[in-house]
């Protein structure tokens, strides 16, 4: 069986050998596949650029928009092509169609908003679809002309990655360039019109300038992205690297760098992959490798994944809640035997009373407790040891100087409060802590056993 | 010693022939109005902002305060009428002038420290393509700690407080070292140290000889804060010095039956002049 027969049956995936994975990898498959690949990678490099920008000016649908309404412009092109007996595959003639209509959509969306009270959300999905649907019925007039080749141009829907020639590479790669280019000469302009255009147009920045240059980037970038990934999931190129991005960094301009690496190594793997299986679509493989950077981003990034921010939750739950659990103790310490320094066997209602009552939190205040040797156990009884008793002392201490902070400098202590109980010393002067714990003394708030505190505890 | 007014070109002022208009002055609006969907918001508003005043405008929500600065600043377009900034156009006045926008007016989740948002306050003398340096930065930093936030200089600006925040966008138009200020609503939602500490910073704007022109909702604190006021409410119901057109009379006008405070506020103004 000959090859193009035996992909006709052939139905099953057929696994790749590591020897045949790593040729692809390094680019050295053969001549086409080395162009793919590094096309689509280079076209991932540029959509994560320009979706940093076009996501942080929250623009983001700007460009799905913008592929579904280059659709009928595109099969118009073909259709003019066909009967003024051009070339009709030529690509400039079927982007610059693509690109018009496009921009007619994009301009509309532009115009309703402005003009009648339609908002934005629902001018881009009117005019999205309509514009989308005139597209489909045009193909059907395509496929009804009998060229034989309506195929060429149904695969933008759906992309056609491995479909690129050396033609399409370069294009590619200078728009890649322009895109660098600007992002490097203008990467303050887009940050300030991103922020704060207002403040932009104040200073006397050119804001619509600046947008048009982002908006020209996003065309160029989606109007070559159409046919390696087709019209309805370009949009992910542009939207999933700079929001997978964002989950690692607080700076605009490594968040650019990292939403381009994220769309470049997408492509890279999406299109390996589809050279390896060549059954499956790349421009799914390549979105469903981009969602793949999102998905391990939002649970796993150091500050804003999921997992970082539910362990800090669960890490200042576990804190509060020792602390609770000790200034609890040491008050009904200090109720039945003043407060003198000293280890003291608790019962088992002051310490079911003052832990907390969920199952895991409690479990794990236990043993935060005893690792600090705070509490020890002794056969069935529960023992608060001295260092347990001084800590305790410390954090009922802080915490009844920040009342009387607040109840007497109340009306400036606002932008203070946020703070832990703990950290008094660090955000008061000496002088406001000293004055607050006289004024605690003199109500007998602070446990006259210990006057010693304020300055480090002595080991008894 | 009075300095003879520099005489504007004509070519530039379109007001020189209006008398009631000085080229002095920062500030001249004349037949300035504003349309929302053909319904004016501003109508035909005549004001001119003294050199060197602090200036509260004053009046209801909805009565156009906002407007009048963008309007003013060229965020919005007008209907009608002439603005000019020391008798010339805003293009040509612009380097000179600084802008606190209303905090709510941006995404405070955006990826940016609080000293690269100070920063932005010099991007306007730097221009296309070229990159902030070294003393920008430096500078932004001074008057980041001007604000009393130098310990905040790297924090992501979510990270922020609202009081801080607002002195962040405080910082950034004093980076932008302007003559004359536009302030929207710079004490909204702040606590009252960092009230202070605004108002604070403007008495020395004005000390300098600055004009600072600002939205302001606590009718209370005008007779403290500021010496000159314009009551707003689609027209302008009064404008001048706080002594003069900052009365009862006025705030009826300007409130209609709506104000409650007006005791409060005819207390202000009695302890201020009485000291």
């Amino acid at each position: 069986m000959n090859d193009a027969a035996q992909s006709l049956t052939d139905v099953s995936f057929q696994m790749p050998s590591l020897h045949e994975v790593i040729k692809v990898l390094t680019l050295q498959a053969g001549y086409n596949s080395a162009l793919v690949i590094g096309g689509t990678t280079m076209l991932g490099l540029a959509a994560g650029i320009v979706g940093t920008f076009t996501l942080l000016r929250k623009r983001a649908l700007m460009s799905d928009a913008l592929a579904h309404c280059s659709l009928p412009g595109l099969v118009l092109a073909f259709i003019f092509s066909f009967f003024l007996n051009l070339n009709e595959k030529n690509i400039y003639v079927l982007l610059l169609g693509a690109s018009l209509s496009g921009i007619i959509g994009v301009y509309l969306i532009d115009q309703l908003v402005r003009h009648t009270r339609v908002k934005e959300d629902a001018a881009i999905g009117v005019v999205l679809s309509v514009f989308f649907g005139a597209g489909i019925s045009l193909l059907s007039i395509v496929q009804s002309l009998n060229t034989g080749r309506a195929g060429g141009i149904n695969h933008f829907i759906y992309g056609q990655t491995a479909a690129m020639n050396q033609h399409d590479a370069v294009l590619t790669l200078i728009v890649t360039l322009l895109t660098l280019v600007a992002a490097i000469l203008l990467l303050k302009e887009f940050r300030l019109v991103c922020f704060d255009s207002e403040f932009a147009t104040v200073q006397g920045w050119n804001v619509q300038r600046i947008d048009l240059i982002m908006m020209l980037l996003v065309i160029v970038t989606t109007m070559i992205g159409l046919q390696a990934v087709g019209i309805i999931l370009i949009i992910a190129l542009i939207v999933i690297p700079p929001t997978a991005a964002r989950f690692w960094s607080e700076k605009f301009d490594r968040i650019t760098i990292i939403s381009g690496s994220f769309g470049a190594l997408s492509c890279y793997f999406g299109a390996t992959l589809s050279t390896l299986f060549p059954r499956m679509p790349a421009g799914s493989v390549i979105v469903l490798t981009a969602g793949l950077f999102f998905v391990i981003s939002f649970l796993f990034a150091p500050e804003r994944g999921v997992f970082a921010t539910s362990m800090r939750f669960l890490h200042l739950r576990t804190r509060i809640s020792i602390d609770h659990f000790l200034r609890s103790i040491f008050e009904q310490i200090e109720l039945k035997f003043g407060a003198k320094e000293d280890s003291y066997e608790l019962s088992k209602t002051e310490v079911n009373s003052a832990a907390p009552k969920q199952f895991f939190l409690r479990k794990l205040v236990f043993i935060l407790l005893a690792k600090n040797k705070f509490l020890t156990k002794n056969n069935n009884d529960y023992i608060l040891t001295v260092k347990g008793f001084k800590r305790a002392y410390e954090l009922t201490r802080n915490h009844r100087l920040w009342e009387e902070y607040l109840t007497q400098y109340g009306d400036i202590a606002t932008s203070h409060v946020d703070y832990s109980a703990d950290m008094v010393e660090h955000v008061l002067s000496h002088e406001i802590v000293k004055q607050i714990e006289d004024s605690l003394r003199a109500k007998g708030k602070i446990p006259r056993a210990l006057p010693q505190s304020l300055h480090p505890l002595r080991e008894t | 010693m009075i300095h003879p007014p520099i005489p504007a070109k004509q070519s530039d002022s379109s007001l020189s022939k209006y008398p009631e208009h000085s080229a002095t002055n920062p500030l001249s609006v004349h037949a300035m109005t504003v349309a929302y969907h053909q319904k004016p918001v501003l109508w035909d508003i005549d004001y001119d902002a003294p050199l060197g005043s602090l200036i509260a405008i004053v009046g209801p929500n909805g009565a156009g305060k906002t407007t009048f600065m963008k309007a003013c600043l060229e965020i919005i377009p007008v209907a009608s009428g002439t603005i000019e900034f020391w008798g010339a156009p805003y293009a040509k006045g612009r380097a000179r002038i600084g802008y606190v926008p209303q905090r709510e007016s941006v995404d405070w989740d955006f990826p940016i420290s609080a000293l690269e948002v100070v920063t932005m306050g010099r991007y306007g003398k730097l221009g296309w393509f070229r990159r902030v340096k070294k003393e920008d930065r430096d500078l932004a930093f001074k008057f980041l700690d001007d604000v009393g936030l130098a310990d905040f200089a790297s924090r992501q600006i979510n990270q922020l407080s609202g009081g801080q925040q607002q002195r962040v966008f405080l910082a950034r138009a004093l980076a932008q070292e302007a003559e004359l200020y536009f302030m929207d609503e710079p004490f909204a939602g702040v606590d009252a140290a960092t009230e202070r500490a605004i108002i604070e910073i403007l008495q020395k704007l004005k000390n300098h000889g600055k004009t600072v022109i600002c939205v302001h909702h606590d009718l209370t604190t005008v007779p403290e804060y500021f010496d000159n006021v314009m009551l707003l409410n689609t027209r302008v119901i009064a404008a001048g010095s706080v002594k003069e057109v900052f009365t009862q009379e006025n705030l009826k006008k300007t409130y209609g039956g709506k104000l409650t405070l007006l005791d409060e506020v005819s207390e202000a103004i009695a302890k201020a002049k009485g000291s």
